[in-house]
């Protein structure tokens, strides 16, 4: 028998980039966490070729979950074309001999920074988040033990009182992203800084979301059909941003989350911010065959059919 | 005059036929506690009635702070029971409770005010706001109503509530003690425990404090013990004192009694300083 | 010694000293001072008793030994109450606490002052501790302070800002306005004016035909010389080195 026997042939990477044993720890994780909704489970996060900070969180659990059949999007802001975003696409293509696609509609997993696509997901696509702080508590709590402490008690008032002195000081709730939310009745995620606009998305989904810390070790998951609901009083309602009356000055598509672009004469401008969903409807308009998904939010609000 | 001896051994207890006028709402048996080699508390027994003060004083390391934290339910003693009668409850010994269950009842049934009010206040948060947490981990989500709830328990304070916004920061030390029995007292506990209430104030505003105290025990009857190594403030505000000295109580009785009539040598070297 | 022996009595008992001692040991001059020893006597219902002796004699004394204020050394006082009998000598607190809520008074010149309590609520909280409504207790003690000649202006003042005389009328109303079953009078005249004693000796008066039990100290005995029933004399007795 020769070493060579006992072997594998050598190569420069192993599929999907993670070793193995990598992506079976994180499988079981991914498990965990989908079996206690919400839960923050820590994993041992591995080294990747990317800068703590940037998504080695999110990219983790997408190489985990690539096989060659994959179809891959990869959002930063929205937007599927900047740096860091085309820079991730290309790396599961080369590490997983993926498809790369910029449609919501095409592909099975989808991993974003800050927003969840405007194109409702299905039962079979995945959305990863890239998440920098996954702890709802770390702003009454900086004390990790004491902080499980509180998540083992459910006893999340401090983050009410957050919200009670937003009211106070501001007269309205002041928290833009990372809304506090409760999944399933028990445990308080940090939904990742996604805007308001995004949080209800969450709640009673067809999909899958994996929301992954690579810097801090931790994912959580909230599984498809799970109640998520943002921390709100009895007498002050949850609200999203006001972008139901905004049209996006080059789709000319109305109702959706967008960026204001401030212009030369003091003024703003409009633009979708989830770019892709934008090249959509302007294909369509051109009289291109492009098939646009069923959105959460119709004519500017959001369709409240399973709450 | 020769040096006293007050190491003598305590006042008996006595053990009279009661009649049975009222029975207790809070009860500790027994309560030992030692740290490392030192004896913390050595087999103490309190008992308080609904509606009474009881007044708790003693020199520092008699343990009479320990013995408030028991009370408290933040530490556990080596041997002893506690048992509070509260609605619905059950007759059990609340060491025996978990964190949650003991979290759970201090935020429904007991109340604190520490000599600190960095232990018992959101030093970064709003007045108002330390008030309403207590409302909230009780699970009020009714913001028009913690607030309004806030307002009126600063209200009885005697907490000027256009400041209600304030952070404790902001405040004088008088004040802050406001907001901590304000936060206290939010949830009408069974019995508020007062951990050197005054201690560290202006003795002016130190008389401003008690005389709340005073007053709210007056109009709502709210069971309290008071821990203190100052007489003057034990004889303000208690209907029964305990005397304690290093772990043990020597003496215990009516309040009258305690200072007209002292039984035990520490009690009555206590007294005389103080006179 | 001395001894007293009550005389029998036909109305329903309400206080059986038997025995009574006190001293005081005083551990920092390792004395003992004897106050009183094995003093014995009986009130009934209704019944006046006037403690006599010279100054030191511990007529005070007594009054706060059967109050509770001091622990007797020795002896038994035994009280009927609404409940049964008790033992003041040995009672636990807690029933002393009561009973000096609901049926024992005791009554000084010296006001124990409330700090921002109106005077006419100081005076109406008895009855209001046994129940009367808020708005009629206020009418009784408002009557009471009348008939002590607190002016009208003070009743809604705080009496820690009254004279002395003034607190002191505050108190006796305070005292007397809820019928008790037992009152220990320790010189409630003294520094009175002559209007105030006589409203006090009047309710003294109306209260006794009540059934209250009545023992007490007066500087003045003349005031309340057509109440007494019976008198008690005390004699001092000498103070000892502590042989303890």
């Amino acid at each position: 028998m020769k070493l060579q026997e006992l072997t594998k042939p050598w190569a420069a990477f192993n599929y999907g980039f993670l070793d193995e044993s990598a992506k079976r720890e994180l499988r079981r994780r991914i498990l965990k966490a989908i079996a206690i909704p919400g839960c923050q489970v820590p994993y041992a996060s591995r080294e990747v070729p990317m800068a703590r900070g940037w998504g080695t969180g999110g990219l983790q659990v997408t190489l985990t979950l690539l096989k060659p059949a994959s179809v891959v999007k990869v959002i930063d802001q929205g937007a599927d074309d900047s740096v860091n975003a085309s820079s991730i696409r290309k790396f599961f293509g080369r590490v997983g001999g993926v498809v790369e696609t910029e449609d919501t509609g095409k592909a099975t997993i989808v991993q974003s920074r800050h927003r969840i696509p405007e194109e409702k997901l299905r039962e079979d696509q995945v959305l990863v988040l890239q998440v920098p702080n996954p702890e709802p508590l770390r702003p009454v709590q900086p004390d990790i033990s004491i902080a499980r402490d509180m998540h083992g008690d459910a006893d999340y008032g401090q983050l009410w009182l957050v919200l009670y002195e937003q009211l106070v000081k501001s007269g309205r709730i002041m928290q833009g992203a990372e809304y506090p939310s409760l999944v399933n009745g028990r445990y308080v995620i940090t939904p990742s800084p996604i805007p308001r606009w995004d949080v209800p998305k969450l709640n009673q989904a067809d999909h899958l979301t994996i929301l992954s810390a690579g810097r801090e070790k931790r994912l959580y998951a909230v599984p498809p059909y799970t109640k998520v609901e943002p921390l709100v009083f009895d007498d002050v309602p949850y609200r999203v941003e006001d972008h139901h009356d905004k049209t996006c000055y080059r789709s000319n598509v109305t109702g959706y989350f967008v960026n204001e672009l401030p212009q030369e004469d003091g003024s703003s401008a409009y633009e979708l911010s989830d770019s892709h969903f934008g090249i959509k409807h302007i294909r369509k308009a051109e009289g291109e065959p492009v098939e646009i998904g069923d959105t959460w939010y119709k004519n500017g609000r959001m369709t409240d059919d399973r709450a | 005059m020769t040096a006293l001896n007050v190491d003598t051994p305590a006042v008996p207890k006595r053990q009279p036929p009661r009649l049975m006028l009222a029975e207790p709402i809070m009860t500790m048996r027994g309560i030992s506690k030692s740290f490392g080699d030192v004896k913390a508390l050595g087999g103490v027994d309190v008992t308080v009635y609904p509606g009474e003060v009881l007044g708790i004083v003693g020199e520092s390391g008699s343990g009479k702070s320990t013995l408030l934290r028991m009370m408290n339910l933040e530490d556990t003693p080596d041997t002893g029971s506690y048992n509070l009668v509260l609605p619905g409850h059950q007759d059990r010994n609340l060491f025996d409770l978990d964190r949650f269950e003991r979290r759970m009842l201090r935020a429904h049934h007991i109340g604190i005010v520490y000599q600190n009010p960095h232990l018992g206040l959101l030093m970064n948060h709003t007045s108002s706001g330390n008030v309403a947490e207590r409302l909230l981990i009780a699970g009020n989500r009714n913001f028009a109503e913690l607030r309004e709830r806030a307002r009126q328990s600063l209200a009885a304070s005697e907490f000027p509530t256009e400041r209600m916004d304030a952070t404790p920061c902001e405040l004088s030390g008088g004040m802050q003690q406001r907001v901590q029995l304000a936060k206290a007292i939010a949830l009408e506990p069974a019995v508020l425990l007062l951990d050197e209430p005054t201690t560290g104030l202006d003795v002016s505003v130190q008389a401003l404090v008690l005389d709340t105290l005073k007053r709210l025990q007056r109009d709502r009857a709210i069971t309290m013990v008071l821990v203190s190594h100052d007489l003057g403030v034990i004889r303000t505000m208690a209907d029964r004192v305990m005397v304690m000295r290093r772990g043990l109580v020597v003496e215990q009785g009516l309040a009258d009694q305690i200072f007209q009539d002292p039984q035990h040598a520490y009690t009555q070297q206590l007294v005389h300083a103080e006179l | 010694m001395n001894i007293q022996v009550s005389t029998p009595k036909t109305s329903a008992l309400v206080l059986r000293v038997d025995g009574l001692s006190k001293q005081f040991e005083m551990h920092h001059l390792k004395r003992t001072l004897f106050a009183f020893e094995n003093i014995q006597f009986e009130l009934g219902e209704g019944e006046f008793i006037l403690l006599k002796g010279e100054n030191g004699a511990g007529k005070s004394t007594l009054l706060r030994t059967l109050y509770r204020s001091y622990l007797p050394r020795a002896g038994h006082v035994f009280y009927h109450t609404r409940e049964g009998i008790i033992d003041l000598a040995s009672a636990a607190d807690v029933d002393i606490a009561m009973l000096r809520r609901r049926e024992i008074g005791f009554v000084t010149q010296f006001l124990n002052a409330r700090p921002r309590v109106a005077a006419e609520e100081v005076v109406a909280e008895p009855l209001r501790q046994a129940g009367t409504p808020h708005a009629q207790a206020l009418v009784e003690a408002r009557r009471w302070l009348d008939a002590f000649g607190v002016k009208k202006q003070l009743w809604a003042a705080y009496p820690s800002t009254f004279s002395g005389g003034e607190q002191q009328k505050v108190n006796l109303a305070r005292a007397l306005i809820l019928p008790q079953r037992l009152l220990l009078l320790d010189e409630p005249t003294a520094s009175l004016d002559r209007d105030a004693r006589r409203a006090l000796v009047d309710r003294l008066t109306e209260l006794k035909a009540a059934g209250v039990a009545m023992i007490g100290v007066f500087h003045h005995p003349e005031d309340v010389a057509d109440l007494i029933d019976r008198e008690i004399h005390l004699k001092a007795i000498r103070v000892e080195d502590g042989e303890r």
